[in-house]
């Protein structure tokens, strides 16, 4: 499977997880998953099993323990920070430290790797950054404060930025933990926009099963003994949503194709 | 980034720096007709000897170190807010100027403890830059050793202030140890003083300083991607390990040689910085390192032109006047509604 034209990013027997000092906190291995150009990929499992250190992994943020990572067929410890930058963007759960960048001054740092020693913006930086702008709906507030948005605000801003960086792949954490029902679904429908218009393959990982299993194009399933790729039909046909939260309370409803609850207390 | 129109701004405080420094050399014990300070200024030889020696050797050098230590100190502390992304860091909260004194107060005090170790007549300028260099780049290793160790901003601070407990610990114990000449040396130096440099150390100062400067320049864009933490710097392919090692060697060097040449200032380089965020309303480096250099020179100028107390013959020690200054701003920045920002 890792050999299809159409992969962007590919790993063998991956295994993710933390080293301390002598000993190695392994999280997840024999991780094996292709994602095809294009597509809108969501990573989604239980609290602690691993979602963020894979994207994490994904993205070099951090080392694998074990395995080899493949960014368009070429093994992505032969890519330098820059090439790298230009391949990837991000989008993290942690918060960006206060300070006085206004919405224009944060998404043109995306650029980064694209100016020169002292970040000067070229024709072509401001036309990606108005691009980006625009393709987010930050019109009217690109010349605001960061400090002075909503979650729902920053998180467009930060995807903006992502954006600007022009790069093939977009690998997102959790992009819709703290927002609202009406800007979670803002936020799926552009990603899934996105990868329609623009071709950039976009890594998410989230909470929201119910919307990922509906909009995303393929799942990466992580549960405690094995790991599920594949689209939503496919994954309900190995029974990839029987074991995922190992709880009585939300199950599976096959039937309805989406996660209800069982509570006894209501 | 988007340059905003700041050029006003710039020209402005381009102006006010040189009627400061104006200002500074035509203030002092002895009162010279302004025309006759400017006169010399231009290099004409007609105005009274002593006044042209008091004008060309004492005023002249002093206004300058005023301006290269101003700048340079505030350049040190918007480096470390940034680096650390904490708005309250310093050179002096974190320690790197007690470090900086103790690789003096070695050098001075050590002398007499350690015996032939060092000799003492043989303190040059050079050694004493170096040796607070390094007393400087040793705390600021340590402190960002121990910051990568805690993500806690405060921690940070706490580990500074300890640093400098520490190091003025280590500096008690060397004293009580020396010979009253040089534990009395080493005191005037720790007041902090602009003049008494001859034209020879300011070229050794000078030197340093621009070099400092210079290499500010290189760390603009890696600075402004970590507005953004270390994180999405590295991912829009910044070289972390090596911008940090960058802004180690210029802050140790700039306040090592700051602190050698003018004893330990306190609070210009966390004030000032703020003072120009402030100012400028911006968090992009490619304007706030020159705007910080500028404020800083500016209240540097202004801090010594107080210190001397004009027609008086008494000097006040700079580091007492920049408390003053200092310590007030601070206080109001953190009471202030608004939320200090790096």
């Amino acid at each position: 499977m890792t050999k299809n034209k159409n992969n962007i990013l590919s790993t063998e027997n991956l295994a993710i997880g933390y080293a301390q000092k002598k000993q190695q906190k392994v999280i997840a291995s024999g991780i094996n998953f292709a994602i095809k150009k294009g597509t809108l990929n969501a990573v989604i499992g239980k609290n602690g099993i691993g979602k963020s250190t894979l994207l994490r992994t994904l993205s070099k943020v951090q080392k694998p323990l074990e395995g080899t990572l493949f960014i368009n067929k070429k093994n992505s410890n032969a890519y330098q920070h820059l090439e790298l930058a230009k391949t990837i963007s991000l989008v993290l759960t942690e918060r960006v430290p206060e300070s006085q960048l206004t919405v224009f001054e944060l998404i043109a740092l995306g650029r980064q790797p694209y100016t020169n020693w002292i970040d000067s913006l070229s024709k072509k930086d401001l036309q990606k950054i108005h691009w980006a702008i625009t393709a987010t709906n930050l019109e009217t507030l690109q010349n605001n404060r960061c400090s002075e948005l909503s979650d729902g605000q920053m998180q467009r801003v930060l995807i903006a930025r992502a954006l600007s960086q022009d790069t093939e792949i977009i690998v997102l954490d959790e992009p819709t933990a703290h927002l609202d029902m009406h800007q979670t679904i803002v936020i799926f429908e552009l990603l899934k926009k996105l990868t329609k218009t623009t071709k950039k393959t976009i890594i998410i990982s989230t909470h929201e099963i119910n919307l990922a299993t509906k909009i995303c194009d393929e799942l990466i399933v992580l549960s405690e003994n094995k790991i599920y790729t594949g689209t939503t039909a496919a994954l309900i046909q190995q029974n990839a949503f029987e074991n995922l939260f190992a709880s009585k309370i939300v199950k599976f409803d096959t039937a309805l194709q989406q996660f209800v609850i069982h509570s006894q207390t209501f | 980034m988007k340059q905003k129109p700041y050029l006003k701004h710039f020209i402005l405080l381009s102006v006010l720096l040189f009627t400061f420094f104006l200002l500074n050399i035509s203030l002092g014990s002895v009162s010279i007709p302004f025309k006759d300070i400017f006169t010399t200024l231009m290099g004409n030889t007609d105005v009274k000897d002593s006044w042209q020696t008091i004008v060309l050797d004492f005023r002249l050098p002093k206004a300058i170190t005023a301006i290269f230590v101003g700048s340079g100190l505030s350049i040190c502390g918007l480096l470390m807010q940034t680096l650390f992304r904490n708005p309250l860091a310093g050179p002096f909260v974190l320690g790197i100027s007690s470090g900086a004194s103790l690789g003096v107060a070695l050098l001075i005090l050590g002398s007499s403890v350690f015996g032939g170790f060092f000799l003492t007549n043989s303190i040059s300028n050079w050694s004493l830059a170096i040796a607070a260099s390094l007393g400087a780049f040793l705390v600021l290793f340590a402190v960002i050793m121990a910051a990568n160790q805690l993500r806690n901003t405060m921690s940070i601070l706490i580990v500074g202030l300890m640093f400098g407990s520490l190091t003025g610990a280590v500096i008690a114990v060397l004293a009580y140890f020396s010979e009253a000449t040089q534990i009395q040396q080493y005191l005037f130096w720790s007041f902090g003083s602009l003049g008494n440099l001859s034209w020879s150390e300011m070229r050794v100062f000078g030197s340093i300083y621009l070099v400092g400067m210079f290499a500010c320049l290189s760390v603009i864009k890696p600075l402004n991607s970590l507005l953004l933490g270390e994180n999405y710097a590295k991912s829009l392919g910044i070289n972390i390990e090596k911008s940090r090692i960058i802004v180690l060697v210029i802050t140790s060097l700039l306040t090592g040689v700051i602190t050698a040449f003018s004893g330990p200032i306190a609070f210009i380089g966390l004030a000032v910085p703020h003072l120009a965020k402030m100012l400028f309303t911006t968090s992009n480096h490619k304007i706030l390192i020159p705007a910080s250099a500028i404020i800083g020179g500016m209240v540097l100028l202004i801090c010594d032109s107080i210190a001397q107390l004009p027609t008086s013959e008494f000097t006040i020690p700079i580091n007492a006047i920049t408390s003053l200054f200092g310590a007030p701003i601070v206080i109001w920045l953190l009471l202030r509604k608004k939320k200090i920002t790096i």
